[in-house]
């Protein structure tokens, strides 16, 4: 029935894995080092973070939203977690919880903004970044957290695969991006967030409750930026009150690299992850060729307008 | 006699000093489709809005078959087997027909997977929607393709197969051939028929006077927040309908046959 051409997934979900294969080749004729198993297994360690957050974003640009807020959301989890872990020498296990409670609170009052209030997701979002800066920056009193108990930075450490150290937190990262696919993939709840951004009006007609698809879209985000915050927390060894300035955009980048339309209900999860992999290529390849790190930042910021005009460009070209 | 599935009788909607509906009856009969038609502000909206749940009546009761029932919202009237389509393509674009057909109500697997995991039979529903959408001789290749993939008339087809898949009662269609060009329109027409032919009612709301005669069995007409007659559009010209809708003539002064109250 269907031929190979139907079959084949759009070059919208192939585009940014071809992009990241093109970019690992590029790196690999520049510099000798980069194509080796310590150099991917950094790679992976570096872009944990941004990954996490970047399930969390997906979710939220799945909608038609966009979350500025997650940088420094992740931030406050993670100030939160240690100084509770530190000050109170509460058990990891549950200074954690309070930390993912943290930024899945603030989750819930974006989501109870954009449903209830009906604000628009890019200022409520970009009022909550403002938000969690100054309440991390007067808990922490601008103060770097350190001496975190070891089980705090378990998922920094590292197990070796044949002579390469991986972290378990890499690990954690792409068995969080998996689940979250077969949820999207699999799921009614999954569907419905699709629904939802590609025409919330239709959706709420078959009767299904959209408040609640948003809501919940939101705070498992704020989820997932306080796991991202564990993380953070894990690889530097310290909660710093700083963090999440560089990863609040990476993880826009990421997901927009990943392919996933700005406008809502199109795209994979799988993507953002390879987005996110692609900004982790380009720091990492263009640090070994010693280019400095005002280029890669410039770089990156061509990189985002291409994708974003891919998207356009792909989505005139349907009609 | 025929059977009544669905009527109304002295419903009153008023927002602040306007009078939407002043007193409208209304009444479906089974195997039907029923046409509604009225200017601007005549009361069709809000007559089709008291049935669908969409708005509370404040005065007057509704029947559905010889039960009353006061709707509080678009999902009750949709539980009670009440089915809306709208004009505007109301479908998900970037999503398959079959998750489309199925949006909102999706099957599960059986057992564990569908039960703790919520797994989606997908299967499953690409079977019924293949059935489905044979049934009405909905002619499109795969339903797995995107609904943006597909033209006007063909999405329209999606949203009028999942009403008629889910409705028990009656299917509402609010100008569902407005946004459609001709070949469409009449496309959606044909579907019209056979959704009837099937054995549910259809009220079709519609500012399209030919397309209105080639389908209806009645025309309700809906002047001033009331009813102004039901017509036959075997016996009654195009112009005369018009007349009425219009008030420049009234029904007592049809020629006889024409009123099919």
């Amino acid at each position: 029935m269907s031929t190979w051409k139907e079959r084949l997934p759009p070059l919208g979900t192939l585009g940014p894995f071809l992009a990241l294969l093109a970019a690992c080749a590029f790196f690999a004729t520049q510099t000798d080092r980069f194509l080796t198993g310590g150099n991917l297994s950094l790679v992976l360690q570096q872009v944990m973070v941004v990954g996490v957050i970047a399930i969390g974003q997906t979710l939220v640009i799945l909608t038609a939203g966009i979350d500025l807020s997650c940088g420094m959301v992740m931030a406050l989890g993670s100030i939160v977690m240690t100084k509770f872990a530190v000050d109170f020498g509460m058990p990891t296990f549950f200074a954690v919880a309070c930390g993912i409670g943290v930024t899945a609170l603030f989750g819930l009052i974006n989501g109870l903004l954009v449903t209830r209030v009906r604000l628009p997701p890019f200022i409520v979002t970009l009022g909550t970044l403002n938000i969690a800066f100054a309440c991390t920056q007067l808990y922490s009193h601008s103060q770097t957290v350190t001496d975190l108990p070891p089980a705090m930075t378990w998922l920094g450490s590292t197990f070796l695969i044949g002579q390469t150290d991986v972290a378990y937190g890499a690990l954690l990262m792409l068995a969080l991006f998996f689940l979250t696919w077969w949820a999207l993939r699999e799921t009614a709840a999954g569907r419905h967030v699709y629904a939802v951004g590609n025409n919330p009006e239709a959706t709420r007609l078959t009767g299904i409750a959209t408040h609640r698809v948003l809501l919940g879209v939101y705070v498992i985000a704020g989820a997932f930026y306080g796991v991202a915050a564990l993380l953070s927390a894990a690889r530097t060894g310290v909660g710093d009150p700083n963090a999440g300035q560089t990863e609040n955009l990476d993880a826009i980048t990421a997901v927009v690299l990943g392919g996933t339309s700005l406008f809502g209900g199109r795209g994979v999860i799988l993507g953002s992850l390879v987005g996110a992999l692609i900004v982790g290529v380009f720091r990492n390849g263009l640090t070994l060729m010693g280019v400095s790190s005002v280029y890669q930042i410039l770089i990156t910021g061509i990189l985002v307008i291409l994708a974003v005009a891919a998207d356009q460009l792909s989505r005139k070209g349907g009609r | 006699m025929t059977t009544v599935v669905m009527s109304a009788k002295g419903l009153v909607k008023r927002y602040g000093q306007v009078v939407a509906l002043d007193g409208t009856d209304f009444e479906l009969r089974a195997g039907e489709i029923l046409a509604v038609i009225g200017d601007n502000g005549a009361g069709k909206s809000s007559l089709i809005k008291a049935l669908s749940g969409a708005t509370i009546p404040d005065e007057g009761e509704i029947q559905l078959d010889g039960k009353v029932v006061h709707f509080k919202g678009p999902m009750e009237a949709r539980r009670a087997g009440i089915e809306t389509v709208y004009q505007d393509l109301a479908v998900a674009p970037a999503m398959s027909i079959a998750e489309n057909l199925f949006l909102g109500r999706e099957i599960r697997r059986p057992g564990f997977l569908g039960r703790i995991l919520h797994m989606l039979d997908k299967k499953k529903m690409l079977e019924e929607s293949i059935a489905h959408m044979r049934d009405l001789k909905i002619g499109i290749r795969s339903m797995t393709q995107a609904v943006e993939t597909l033209s006007g008339g063909q999405r329209q087809g999606v949203a009028v197969a999942r009403a008629a898949a889910f409705a028990q009662h009656v299917v509402i269609m609010d100008e569902p051939t407005a946004a459609l060009g001709v070949k469409e329109g009449n496309m959606v027409l044909e579907l019209i028929r056979r959704v009837r032919d099937r054995g549910l009612p259809v009220v079709l709301i519609s500012h399209n006077m030919p397309h209105v005669f080639e389908v209806a069995d009645r025309i309700h007409v809906a002047r001033l927040g009331k009813r102004a007659t039901v017509l036959n559009p075997k016996k009654v010209s195009m112009s005369d309908t018009v007349a009425v809708m219009t008030g420049a003539l009234r029904p007592e002064d049809l020629p006889a046959g024409s009123v099919a109250l």
